[in-house]
């Protein structure tokens, strides 16, 4: 269950600050999750399902890829 | 630390304190009474419920202490109670079977009773402390 280290890295720490300096709460509040889960995701402790994915992309208003990362190969 | 893994340290730590007590009586008793005679019941019941009390005062007080941004869970937490029940399930598993097991071969209450309760025990312990890891050091498919 606590299996190996996700390979996906992601930006949304630097689009919160991009985006006003938007706090992990109200990122947190805008998807409907808890400042816990958003702390474990900008961490890489969990990977969120493709929908909440989407979901913090639509927050920032980027494409699902600038939020998240995955090295090729 | 969210409200529902602070409840899952609550649990961790009754969970097993209250088998310590029930397991300290009963050795207590067993050193000057043959096994068979042993009253564990009321002893088994009273720490059972002890704990599950524990457990409630526990989380209400540490929720005082240090309170919670909220107190809903999200998927995460729901993810992560999921995948440490499954984990842990073979413990109630096993502590059936060997009840069973016990019970066909005409063992003494005595035995059947401890060995399904140290399954309950070892599915709770086990279950919270995979759940605590899972928290820490994070949750991946």
């Amino acid at each position: 269950m606590t299996g190996k280290p996700t390979r996906i890295t992601n930006s949304i720490r630097a689009l919160r600050f991009a985006r006003g300096e938007m706090t992990q709460a109200q990122l947190a509040l805008r998807i409907g999750v808890t400042r816990q889960t958003i702390i474990a995701i900008e961490q890489g402790r969990y990977s969120p399902s493709l929908e909440m994915a989407f979901q913090i992309a639509q927050v920032f208003q980027v494409p699902l890829d600038e939020v998240f990362q995955y090295p090729a190969g | 630390m969210s409200y529902e893994e602070k409840g899952v340290w609550v649990y961790l730590v009754t969970s097993a304190a209250g088998y310590l007590v029930y397991l300290a009586i009963i050795a207590g008793r067993v050193a000057s009474t043959p096994v068979t005679a042993v009253s564990y019941v009321p002893v088994l019941l009273w720490t059972a419920g002890a704990a599950i009390l524990a457990s409630v005062i526990g989380r209400t007080l540490v929720e005082t202490a240090r309170p919670s941004d909220s107190r809903r869970s999200d998927v995460r937490d729901r993810e992560i109670a999921r995948s440490g029940e499954f984990a842990s399930r073979w413990f109630i598993v096993a502590g059936a079977a060997a009840g069973l097991a016990m019970a066909l071969a005409r063992w003494d209450y005595f035995w059947i009773a401890n060995v399904i309760y140290l399954g309950f025990v070892l599915w709770a312990v086990a279950g919270s402390a995979l759940k605590v890891a899972a928290y820490r050091s994070g949750l991946q498919p």
